[in-house]
């Protein structure tokens, strides 16, 4: 293998992802409704859809994760039908696809998300304020012992910022419900591709602490009960508590449409919030709407 | 290759106008690879530098916030530049002597049939998605150097160096070990002839005589080091923090362009700040590989 193959081969590769950068739209296939979007949802738009293909196997539908700016960005390229997202989209992303697409964005919640916030079970805190965790979050606190668990410095872990959970999360906890705060996530923090990493990051280290949908919580992580101020009752995150609006960290799930959603995309959406699509949700470890 | 793009004479015998298709169309296969190159140039510029309307150069070079989506944004690119550097450093300190060594004793040292089967092995592993290394890496590299270390987590530009060298060790095996068996077989004979035991030989005449492939093999290497994206993003930790030790989780420009760029509305300026970062990677292989080809032409 001389340096001819390898300046070969890193030419064809640059060819490559040349053509990857210039896709067209033309993927997007009319037979086929593409869902797109949040890495969180992806379970749920899947089972939703086999149910939905298993009663009408005439349909045909396609489900990928990425992130919930990725099921945006397909919604404003019209490489997707459906977007799922687990935060709710931007004006500017909504006058995008108005630009593109022509059509005014339908917005339809489809369930709610609790987010759990885990440490590791060999970790004696069990419960935190908002407070508490946006302190910890943007780096005012950086030792367990400051909120009364061991001297050892703590291990933060986020999403990344393609993620709507991380949005979120940064919204709701960071910047205590103000939206454009200016609390950010201290530069320290580790940003995991996948709630999977954090999931295993948050296992295999004692320091750590991390958040991620109720669904991904296993036996090796113990789930902190959150109170809104310092001083009132901390909830544990369930369908009860996620319902009932006692916990704190709870937020809507949506499918985006560029405009009115037809015929058999329509169905589906008719579907996703039927009480048996909502049986789905429960399954699937989400808060079913009420 | 002057007559190619002249107009075909039409009293050309069908043999030669068969010859001349066939030049005209080596000759555009050939000379493609330099149209997409600068036609990804003109791309990687026309989206990344809108990016400098809202941000000055410096602050985004020398800026050390990466807060892209915030209000207002801030979009200082140097812990990401730092990130890069840093586990390149680190993956060139640990495949360089590995690899140096590996491709003298397949070139000069082993025995035939084990010559071959090393050279094999080595191409084989080249061959190796570096997504399944990553995986690979962060199972069992990440838990290690979280327990040698005795730190909070192993996701650190060390794993992350330790990966890439392992992954840039084909690539400098490979290019230098063409490069030794290039060395005329008089030069080994005429050393020894002279008394030098084989190491000084392979010391003192083989590696300098080779030695602008050496740095060849090793530039490219870096440049293999520096563009890896998914394997780094997965056990490097991510976080935009100007790292002092290798034992810090940091943030890599590729990381951060494949962590991003799902999220980033287009045509804002934090889409063109990704750009950006691309042009930066760009200029950074291109100086490598032009470099490397410097040192691999003056053999010549």
């Amino acid at each position: 293998m001389g340096i001819l193959m390898k300046k070969l081969s890193f030419s064809l590769l640059l060819c490559f992802s040349a053509s990857c950068l210039f896709t067209p739209n033309v993927l997007a296939k009319h037979d086929v409704i593409q869902i797109k979007g949040s890495d969180t949802m992806v379970n749920l738009g899947q089972a939703w859809a086999e149910e939905f293909m298993n009663q009408n196997p005439e349909v045909s539908i396609a489900v990928t994760g990425g992130g919930s700016g990725t099921g945006i960005a397909a919604l404003i390229n019209g490489t997707a039908g459906i977007a799922q997202c687990s935060r709710g989209m931007k004006p500017e992303e909504k006058e995008a696809v108005l630009k593109t697409a022509g059509k005014e964005v339908k917005e339809f919640v489809v369930g709610l998300d609790a987010l759990a916030v885990i440490l590791n079970p060999a970790n004696p805190v069990s419960e935190l304020s908002i407070d508490e965790l946006s302190d910890i979050f943007t780096g005012k606190i950086t030792n367990w012992s400051e909120v009364g668990g061991l001297d050892e410095s703590m291990l933060v872990l986020s999403r990344e910022r393609n993620s709507g959970t991380h949005v979120y999360f940064l919204e709701e906890v960071v910047r205590k419900g103000n939206a454009r705060g200016p609390e950010e996530f201290a530069s320290s923090i580790l940003m995991m591709p996948s709630s999977q990493a954090i999931s295993q990051e948050v296992a295999r280290s004692r320091a750590a602490i991390g958040y991620l949908g109720l669904g991904y919580v296993t036996s090796g992580h113990k789930t902190l009960a959150v109170s809104k101020k310092k001083g009132t009752a901390a909830v544990v995150p369930s369908v009860e508590t996620g319902q009932n609006g006692t916990y704190p960290i709870s937020r809507p799930l949506y499918i985006y449409t560029a405009g009115e959603p037809q015929g058999d995309t329509k169905r589906l959406l008719d579907f996703a919030r039927s009480p048996e699509g909502q049986e789905i949700v429960q399954a699937m470890d989400f808060v079913p709407l009420k | 290759m002057d007559f190619v793009g002249l107009p075909v004479p039409y009293t050309m015998k069908p043999r030669r106008i068969s010859e001349f298709l066939i030049e005209s169309a080596i000759f555009l296969a050939g000379t493609i690879s330099i149209l997409f190159v600068v036609l990804i140039f003109i791309f990687l510029a026309k989206e990344g530098f809108a990016l400098f309307r809202t941000v000055s150069l410096w602050d985004f070079l020398a800026g050390k916030d990466w807060y892209p989506i915030s209000y207002p944004p801030r979009f200082g690119a140097l812990p990401l530049i730092l990130g890069s550097v840093w586990v390149t450093l680190g993956a060139i300190l640990i495949s360089v002597p590995i690899g140096v060594a590996c491709a003298v004793y397949i070139a000069e040292v082993a025995p035939h049939w084990l010559r071959e089967i090393l050279k094999a092995s080595v191409e084989f592993l080249a061959a190796i998605p570096s997504i399944v290394l990553g995986f690979i890496g962060l199972v069992t590299l990440v838990p290690l150097v979280q327990s040698l270390f005795n730190i909070s987590t192993g996701l650190t530009a060390l794993a992350g160096s330790l990966m890439l060298g392992f992954m840039a060790m084909p690539t400098i095996v490979s290019i230098m070990e063409d490069a030794l068996t290039a060395v005329p077989r008089s030069y080994r004979e005429g050393a020894l002839a002279l008394g030098a035991t084989h190491w000084q030989a392979i010391w003192r005449v083989v590696m300098p005589a080779a030695s602008s492939g050496v740095i060849a093999a090793v530039m490219l290497g870096i440049g293999r080091v520096i563009g890896e994206t998914m394997a780094v993003m997965m056990i490097t930790g991510n976080a935009a923090r100007i790292p002092t030790t290798l034992l810090q989780p940091v943030r890599t420009m590729t990381a951060t362009i494949a962590a991003e760029m799902g999220e980033a509305v287009q045509g804002s300026p934090h889409y063109a700040s990704l750009f950006a970062i691309g042009i930066v990677l760009f200029v950074i292989t291109f100086i490598i590989n032009l470099t490397a080809d410097f040192f691999l032409h003056r053999e010549k």
